[in-house]
């Protein structure tokens, strides 16, 4: 098993550190002058590139720059924030986002899974028809639509939360993007838990303790629901990279100072800030093949058929 | 029938009669039809379940309407999508329409029984216009039509690529296999968010970067199924028999295994195109699509938005349009996997 791990992890860092040096080759092999050339002579310009080390080989720019990387430094914004270092942007950034999508993928997946569970026990009534409903809506408006309609409902014509977020008033200005941004994982996982559980509630090893005189909680929890879970969690991995996306317009609908609006200020303002697209490309990548990384383990201490075979594999 | 024979049977005595108005001809709808699939081609066994399946036809309707509406709906209002609607008041000034609500005049006067009064009084506006003046109706259909478009030419050219990177290395394997798989991998590591904003330093914003980024994107679930597919048919005897025969590798990849990976390519087709739909809406919100004076459904809710507070029913209808396109194509993919690859139970 620790084999398994390890071999999962080091692809994952492999793949990180390749992305990680294309995103870098690709943004420094863009065109243009990174120094206002009109006002500075050939030699000056000549200098000064010396002196930040734009003339070495690239793999030793990629070096420098991967250093800074791993102490947090990622150097300062060429346009944003008047090039401030984009080490204290990113952190109050992250925090932010990380807090609402914290909270859109927890009342998500909950709400989800009871969702999901209360459809498949009473399949063919009336909360099975709801959570078809929710799940095809879930699936068929953006979140940022979602909560386009809830500012526009409790924001603006009954002003009950702030219509932009404030930091001041975090948790209240939290409800609306964390439930807008929730709505798709919510949906997903509850047709999701749906299928499966009615799938395995067919299932002859159910059927078999069923017979053996197994009912109720205890049915549902140890053979149902575990059982239902193991796919379920291959589908949270695609739902974060989902979120990570809604949150993009969420943050910039709502003014929020996240990571999202971070990317859109840095690709669609006037001028493209391109430290921010590398910091910024960094970050997503690491989390993206973090989550599937998570996913793939959390996979194996789920399916006991899962260790087996990576164990034969080792063998 | 039953009836009468618990009537009779404790008495045991009498035979029964035969009479005239105990009998009935048989209808043809009393007979039941066997419906034999093993009978028929596989494609019309396809068809047959998919047109039973109430939801793919719900979205197929959808679908072809909007499709049809996206291809004759501009034309049907008499504007241009980029037109500013004016005309001259009574005092000969030039007024714009800005910013009026649905309106459709005889129903005005039906209902209410007066004429609609105002200098654009009987211009129709089914779902009004914008706050420059631009018939909303003309422009969200537009707009459909360019999401859609965009979506049909990316996902027929990733369908091409992913296809045939999948089937030639599920055909090959070994040492191929292995390169490619790994590179699928790497590509499929880096979020669609990060190759836009790369994109967007190499490209101008536009229809351009959208198109680029999707072609990026959407290959490589494509050529998972493909190669999935191959593997499963290339240990088949018809393979076989036909390498025997001595065909070239080309002929048994593109004329005998890909015909029979088709349906799965193509419901995996039907799922990409609402996610290529979704995309260009989100990228165009975003400010990196789509470009002004062009419209998409993604620009159309922006524009939406901007307006909310003065003018709420702007954004309606590109939403409903996006959710219908969503809905549609959901449906119809999930109606032709399930036709495809029937369950027991389902014949």
């Amino acid at each position: 098993m620790l084999k398994y791990v390890l071999k999962r992890v080091g692809m994952a860092l492999l793949t990180l550190l390749i992305i990680t040096f294309l995103l870098f080759v690709l943004v420094r092999i863009m065109p243009g002058n990174p120094f206002p050339s009109e006002r500075m002579s050939d030699e000056q310009i000549a200098n000064k590139r010396a002196e930040m080390g734009l003339d070495d080989p690239i793999l030793v720019q990629f070096g420098r720059y991967m250093a800074g990387v791993l102490q947090g430094d990622f150097g300062k914004g060429t346009s944003l924030y008047y090039g401030a270092p984009i080490k204290t942007v990113l952190s109050t950034a992250i925090s932010n986002s990380f807090r609402i999508g914290g909270i859109a993928i927890l009342v998500g997946t909950l709400a989800g899974l009871a969702l999901g569970i209360t459809a498949a026990l009473n399949r063919g009534r009336f909360m099975d028809g709801f959570c078809t409903v929710f799940s095809i809506l879930g699936v068929c408006v953006p979140s940022y639509v979602f909560l386009i309609f809830l500012q526009y409902n409790f924001a603006f014509r009954i002003p009950f939360f702030p219509y932009f977020f404030d930091p001041n008033r975090f948790l209240f200005s939290t409800v609306m993007p964390s439930l807008s941004l929730s709505l798709f994982t919510m949906s997903t996982i509850a047709r999701f838990t749906r299928n499966e559980m009615v799938e395995v509630f067919d299932s002859d090893y159910v059927r078999l303790a069923e017979s053996k005189g197994l009912y109720g909680r205890k049915l549902v929890l140890r053979h149902v629901l575990r059982n239902a879970l193991i796919p379920i969690v291959t589908v949270l991995a695609p739902l974060v990279v989902d979120l990570l996306t809604g949150a993009l317009v969420v943050e910039k609908i709502y003014g929020i100072n996240g990571i999202g609006k971070l990317m859109v200020d840095a690709i669609a303002g006037e001028g493209i800030d391109y430290n921010y697209v590398l910091a910024l490309g960094i970050l997503y990548s690491t989390l993206y093949i973090g989550v599937m990384l998570l996913v793939d383990l959390l996979y194996g201490v789920l399916d006991p058929r899962i260790r087996v075979s990576a164990k034969a594999e080792e063998g | 029938m039953a009836k009468k024979l618990t009537l009779a049977a404790p008495a045991q005595q009498a035979a029964y009669e035969p009479r005239k108005e105990d009998f009935a001809f048989l209808r043809a709808r009393d007979i039941e039809t066997d419906q034999n699939f093993a009978s028929q081609g596989y494609w019309k066994g396809v068809l047959l379940h998919f047109f039973k399946n109430r939801r793919a036809v719900i979205g197929l309707i959808i679908v072809s309407l909007i499709i049809f509406f996206a291809v004759v709906g501009p034309m049907m209002s008499g504007f241009g999508y980029r037109d500013i609607v004016q005309t001259r008041n009574e005092n000969n000034k030039r007024v714009v329409a800005k910013g009026i609500s649905p309106q459709i005049p005889w129903l005005q006067r039906l209902l209410t029984g007066e004429e609609p009064s105002g200098a654009f009084g009987g211009y129709t506006f089914l779902f009004g216009t914008d706050d420059l003046g631009r018939d909303l109706w003309t422009r969200t259909w537009y707009g459909a039509r360019v999401s859609l478009l965009i979506a049909f030419i990316t996902i027929i050219i990733d369908m091409i690529i992913g296809m045939s990177y999948g089937l030639i290395s599920g055909y090959f394997g070994g040492m191929a296999d292995n390169i490619m798989q790994r590179f699928v991998e790497i590509a499929n590591s880096v979020p669609r968010l990060v190759i836009v904003s790369v994109l967007a330093i190499f490209m101008p914003k536009g229809m351009g970067l959208v198109i680029v980024a999707l072609l990026l994107t959407e290959w490589i679930g494509m050529s998972k199924i493909a190669r999935a597919e191959m593997l499963k048919i290339k240990e088949q005897e018809y393979v076989l028999a036909s390498r025997t025969l001595g065909a070239r590798h080309s002929h048994i990849i593109f004329r005998e295994i890909l015909p029979n990976t088709i349906g799965p390519i193509i419901t995996q087709v039907m799922f990409s195109i609402p996610t290529a739909i979704f995309t260009e809406a989100f990228l165009s919100f975003v400010g990196v699509g789509i470009v002004l004076p062009q419209c998409s459904v993604g620009t159309l809710i922006e524009d939406g938005f901007n307006n909310i507070t003065t003018l709420p029913y702007q954004i309606l209808p590109p939403i409903v349009v996006l959710a219908l396109l969503m809905l549609g194509f959901n449906f119809i993919g999930d109606g032709l996997r399930e036709a495809l690859a029937p369950k027991i139970e389902d014949m």
